[in-house]
């Protein structure tokens, strides 16, 4: 249970993922399965895709149509509970928000990891670096797709 | 111990400063309070319970538990946490000699 | 004696948004902050606000305080900095320490916003060296740039443990595992999930029995607690740790109220001690006004709110209304009630109908 160990179930994870079909375009993925006050994704996002509403507690709501992937949301996130998810010739993209040291460079090969903090059985590998003036890195990683609802960030690199 | 490189915040490089602990003759940065400097050295016994006669080391850093009270400059009492490190100074652990003045 | 139309005592949050509020009013203000550096927590915050964009969202909280800090300028607001309020009085006057020397100052309003000091925990050895404060471990990481230790258990779930164990990540230390006693981990999901892919354990149902070490920590007890906090023999753990986090709650620093006699209540889902208040933040001393956690731990994102509705009152009692009184008591009232409207403001809703606020 989340409230216990904070590791969202399989379910919950695919509840926030729009079909399949529709990741041939980047698409905003929110892992908010709590109520709490805040709203930084809504007022953040440049084409109204996100919906919480004047109770800042409501759990954000993403309109796949009108979200373009940006990743403005992911980067402002407070909980770094936001990624950008694409899948493209059988492979998982991930724009994922990065807070840690060292921080990754491009064509590197990385261990993955799950909501619950094990390494997954293959590696990802780095697409591209986005450091920010706001110190929140967005890290581009491709993985196999069948990872598409495990993977959620990167651990250590592969020496 | 301190910090090499921090994802989010930037330690500037700071002028050091030359103080004493006990006698011992060590270095802190500008900006450190005592406390800092005396754990990036290693210290861990800050003060004595007199009751107990146990080890006390730094605990709320905010002046609120009075474990990191030191004799600096020959002042008693100086809550080492919230006290900025000044060159020259001389930190000691306080002297457990209770005094009854009759 | 100095004399002054406001006395803010605290320079975090809650203290410096009713500076800025009673400044604009018209008044002459003084704030004295007994630390060295005006900012409270916020200092050593370095993760992401939560709230809305009224309470600075997606700002980093040292971010948080430069922008409340630099508002002070150009208004006419004395700060005094290593200044110890050492006592309230009934009229209105507070005496000072400061650097060696004391003095008195009086004013027409006073607004309490002193904040809350960390809760510790009793277990054998809970007095060994290498047990901190989980803000005394922020403190030393993030403003000094100084390591506690190298391998790290912290012990609360609340936000407060989640984050710091994060931050602890961040600067490179371990975090072996971080210890709940209840059943569920009291902060928020997100926090947890973060430490969670970290590959920190979140241990529920779990508390620390003991500590081992001679004269400083080199290990800890864990013990499993059942449905009604009983320990479990025989679920001992031992864990190997130079650094013990306690993170167990805070509790209003309530003193220069209850020394000056001011109607106070202990209420559990507040924290502790804390000041009957009228709506207008007015506590049963007249004209001395409460804002912030020393009212009831709340985050900071309230206590934001919570100082600009006292300097708003404080200054009306003053006979100083603000040039937008109506339209800020209206939005600021607004905004607190959308902060605490959700699941996450249960436990400050009961504390609230506890002293009398709620309805």
């Amino acid at each position: 249970m989340i409230e216990k160990d904070g590791v969202a179930t399989l379910e919950m994870v695919k509840s926030r993922f729009p079909k399949k079909e529709v990741l041939f375009r980047p698409k905003a993925i929110i892992e908010c399965y709590q109520e709490i006050p805040c709203n930084p994704c809504e007022t953040s996002c440049p084409f109204d895709a996100i919906t919480i509403g004047s109770d800042i507690n409501k759990i954000p709501v993403v309109d796949f149509d009108k979200c373009t992937g940006c990743g403005i949301c992911a980067k402002v996130c407070p909980g770094l509970a936001i990624m950008i998810v694409m899948i493209k010739n059988g492979k998982a993209y991930f724009k994922i928000p990065y807070e840690l040291l060292p921080i990754p460079l491009v064509g590197e090969k990385w261990q993955a990891v799950n909501r619950n903090g094990e390494i997954l059985d293959k590696p990802c590998f780095i697409e591209g670096v986005q450091k920010n003036k706001d110190m929140t890195t967005i890290v581009t990683v491709s993985i196999e797709q069948p990872y598409l609802y495990e993977f959620v960030t990167i651990r250590s690199k592969y020496e | 111990m301190r910090v090499d490189e921090h994802p989010i915040l930037k330690f500037e490089k700071k002028n050091i400063i030359h103080f004493t602990f006990n006698g011992q003759d060590m270095i802190g940065y500008d900006g450190d309070t005592i406390a800092a400097a005396l754990v990036d050295n290693g210290i861990m016994k800050f003060s004595q319970s007199v009751i107990h006669d146990r080890p006390r080391g730094f605990y709320c850093a905010i002046g609120n538990c009075g474990s990191c009270n030191m004799t600096v400059n020959d002042i008693k009492d100086v809550k080492t946490c919230m006290t900025l490190l000044e060159e020259g100074m001389k930190v000691e652990n306080e002297s457990q000699e209770v005094i009854i003045n009759d | 004696m100095i004399e002054k139309d406001l006395v803010v005592i605290g320079g975090g949050p809650a203290g410096l948004s009713a500076c800025k509020i009673a400044a604009e009013a018209g008044m002459k203000v003084a704030v004295f902050e007994r630390s060295f550096a005006l900012g409270g927590q916020l200092i050593k915050q370095t993760h992401k606000f939560f709230g809305s964009e009224s309470q600075y969202a997606k700002v980093r909280g040292i971010e948080i305080a430069k922008i409340l800090i630099k508002d002070l300028e150009g208004t006419d607001t004395e700060i005094f900095l290593n200044a110890t309020v050492v006592g309230l009085y009934k009229d209105n006057i507070i005496t000072v320490y400061q650097n060696g020397r004391y003095f008195k100052v009086k004013a027409k309003a006073i607004v309490i916003a002193t904040g809350a000091s960390e809760k510790f925990l009793a277990f054998e050895n809970n007095d060994l060296p290498g047990i901190y404060g989980a803000g005394a471990v922020q403190t030393l990481m993030n403003i000094h740039g100084v390591l506690p230790g190298k391998e790290v258990v912290m012990v609360g779930s609340g936000n407060i443990g989640l984050i710091v164990s994060y931050q602890l990540i961040q600067a490179g230390v371990k975090v072996k595992a971080l210890v709940e006693a209840a059943g569920k981990i009291g902060g928020y999901g997100v926090h947890a999930s973060k430490l969670r892919r970290l590959g920190v354990p979140i241990l529920t149902n779990t508390t620390v029995k003991r500590a081992i070490g001679k004269d400083k920590l080199e290990k800890i007890i864990t013990v499993k607690l059942d449905q009604n906090w009983n320990e479990i023999s025989g679920s001992e753990e031992e864990i190997a740790c130079d650094a013990l986090c306690i993170s167990v709650g805070l509790s209003p620093l309530h003193q220069l109220l209850s020394m000056a006699e001011a109607n106070m209540l202990y209420v559990n889902e507040l924290g502790g001690l804390v000041p009957i208040k009228t709506c207008d933040y007015e506590t049963s001393l007249k004209g001395v006004f409460a804002a912030g956690d020393v009212t009831g731990i709340e985050e900071a994102s309230s206590a934001m709110v919570e100082g600009k509705i006292a300097g708003l009152m404080a200054a009306k009692h003053s006979g100083f209304i603000h040039p937008e009184y109506d339209k800020l008591e209206n939005q600021l009232n607004n905004e607190l009630c959308v902060l605490r409207q959700g699941p996450c403001g249960e436990k400050i809703r009961c504390g609230l109908k506890k002293v009398g606020e709620l309805a």
